[in-house]
């Protein structure tokens, strides 16, 4: 509970609630949110993840600096992949969710692609924080904040640089993945969106055909798993035999990263 | 499946822009998405804010009103609202005294309410927010999202609601939304299963003859499924879960909630069988509330919330309360 900007209090008190509502902008920054209470929990399983990190001299990633032109095209990419494969994504959210996966990230891609064309950002990092704000903005439910902080927090680890190796892209990413396992207080194995981008970040180390392939096996693979995060876990083993929709639209946006660095 | 509306995207702005033309003593941000009380922000009162995924009807935006609510935010169906409107929301309604969130536990109204909460105190608004758990049908709570937010909600709103209508500060008004999801519990069945504008088609395939027993309120199947029960056996059954549960010590306020499309006639009867294992359980019944109070959409069944109730709880459910959803006093 903050007491900060008492001052602020104070100017807004003559103002009915009708005013306040229609006659205010929000510019304040998004905060980063605190962990999740999962992980002080003896259930809470930390990384490493059972992914390996691999890299070495022979399977190295491209050196050419990736700019913001590139970012907004890989955006944009992915809503278009989400705008063709929502009724595929509400689809498999049915019988273990809300039936709603794909029209909720619809609408936060469509608006993603809106604002990137609007205000182009200079740099990849602006790109990501960008499309993370609206995806928070817009999506609503867990994936909202969840696919807003993973980009949120990519794109604020690659600062302001007019470009950025697919090295510096990974180790963004990376701490992106880290931040939603803990915003979720989830680990891979759980049946989630980290079942894909775990592994799709590791990857990234060798090619992004690479992790868009390993993202996609990551989706197919949480088939079998029972759900022990999100609404899906309220099934418990009737969760087992569905691929989960968030891991299905993860890959989707390393399909999309993939195909606008083919 | 036939429903009464346009296209589907545009079910929840038309939803809001008829509560606006039938309740002149809500403001409706249509645009914004936020139902605020007309007065507000009322001085020296603690604001209450809630919201979360629509379909849920009268929950939550019904519920805004003296006695109630001063602001509601609600999502797109089934689906959390986003931080922009609890931010909003918050800001419209607190007269310097605090907001207290009460967040349904869902990963996503969490998540949001929570982002909601931190942006809102950048701007000097100081916020508490209370998390409603009270769905004993979720067992294996140490593998799952924990327990789900179902009726107790109601039952949060209106005591919180009361007490800030009081004037009682913020960390009182806290202790006691606190309190009363402890001291409350929920177990739902479904007759059907419902279905939201997107998909067109139920969200769940329940064979005739068939129920959903321990069942959420986003059409997400329940604990498991069993050959279809008279109202007498669901009654046992719900009654029965809650108390292996957990005993209330003194007289409770009992919730006879319906799930939408269930009639109050099929309600009524089976209010009758739940005070009847409540007296053969040795429960008493303070006050009872039966009707379709927090829905899921056009899903047939029901559920009941108990509520244990002292003095002051009593005191504080009979206070007067104008809102869409429940009105009584004054």
């Amino acid at each position: 509970m903050g007491r900060a900007g008492a001052d602020a209090r104070a100017t807004v008190g003559a103002l009915t609630c009708q005013d306040r509502l229609f006659a205010r902008e929000s510019t304040a920054p998004l905060p980063v949110p605190s962990p999740h209470p999962y992980l002080s929990s003896p259930q809470f399983v930390p990384y490493p993840y059972p992914y390996a990190y691999r890299r070495s001299q022979e399977q190295h990633v491209t050196e050419t600096a990736l700019d913001a032109a590139l970012f907004i095209r890989w955006m944009q990419a992915a809503a278009a992949l989400v705008d063709r494969e929502a009724e595929r994504l509400t689809e498999l959210d049915s019988p273990i969710g809300d039936a709603d996966h794909g029209s909720n990230l619809q609408r936060g891609f469509t608006s993603v692609a809106k604002a990137l064309e609007s205000e182009p950002p200079a740099a990849p990092g602006a790109v990501l924080t960008t499309a993370g704000r609206q995806l928070i903005s817009t999506v609503g439910g867990a994936s909202g904040p969840l696919y807003g902080t993973l980009l949120r927090r990519a794109g604020k680890a690659l600062g302001d640089a007019p470009g950025v190796t697919a090295e510096e892209l990974q180790a963004a990413l990376r701490g992106g993945v880290d931040a939603v396992a803990q915003l979720g207080g989830s680990a891979v194995g759980d049946k989630t969106m980290l079942d894909a981008l775990a592994p799709a970040v590791e990857a990234l180390g060798t090619s992004f055909a690479d992790a868009a392939e390993a993202a996609e096996k990551g989706a197919v693979d949480t088939t079998p798993l029972q759900a022990r995060k999100g609404r899906a876990s309220y099934l418990g083993e009737r969760s087992i035999g569905h691929q989960d929709p968030g891991a299905t639209s993860s890959a989707l946006l390393f399909a999309a990263l993939a195909e606008v660095t083919a | 499946m036939k429903m009464l509306m346009n296209v589907p995207e545009s079910v929840v702005g038309d939803a809001l822009r008829g509560m606006a033309a039938a309740h002149p003593d809500l403001v409706v941000d249509v645009e914004g998405r936020v139902v605020v009380r007309r007065d507000a922000p009322v001085a020296g009162k603690v604001a209450l804010v809630s919201g979360g995924g629509s379909g849920h009807e009268p929950l939550h935006g019904g519920f805004v009103g003296p006695g109630m609510l001063d602001a509601a935010c609600p999502g797109e169906v089934f689906t959390s609202p986003v931080p922009d409107q609890m931010v909003r929301a918050a800001a419209a309604v607190d007269s310097g005294q605090g907001v207290l969130f009460l967040v349904k536990n869902y990963t996503g109204d969490v998540l949001n309410f929570q982002m909601a909460a931190e942006l809102a105190e950048d701007e000097g608004v100081q916020v508490a927010s209370v998390l409603v758990n009270d769905d004993v049908a979720v067992v294996d709570s140490t593998f799952t999202a924990g327990r789900r937010g179902t009726g107790a909600t109601l039952f949060v709103e209106k005591l919180a609601g009361a007490a800030a209508e009081e004037g009682q500060p913020l960390d009182r008004v806290e202790a006691l939304a606190r309190q009363v999801v402890e001291n409350s519990r929920s177990f739902g069945v479904a007759l059907s299963a419902c279905t939201t504008p997107s998909k067109g088609t139920p969200s769940f395939d329940l064979p005739a003859g068939e129920l959903e027993f321990g069942v959420g309120i986003h059409g997400e199947p329940g604990r498991e499924r069993r050959p279809m029960m008279t109202s007498r056996e669901i009654a046992d059954a719900s009654v029965g879960a809650i108390l292996d549960d957990w005993q209330p010590r003194g007289p409770v306020l009992a919730l006879v909630n319906g799930m939408g499309a269930t009639p109050l006639l099929e309600l009524y009867g089976f209010n009758a069988e739940v005070q009847r294992v409540l007296a053969e359980r040795g429960v008493p019944v303070a006050r009872t509330l039966v009707g379709n109070y927090v829905t899921s959409l056009d899903m047939a069944g029901c559920s009941v919330t108990l509520c244990q109730a002292d003095e002051e709880t009593l005191r504080l459910w009979d206070a007067p309360v104008q809102t869409p959803g429940l009105r009584w006093g004054r």
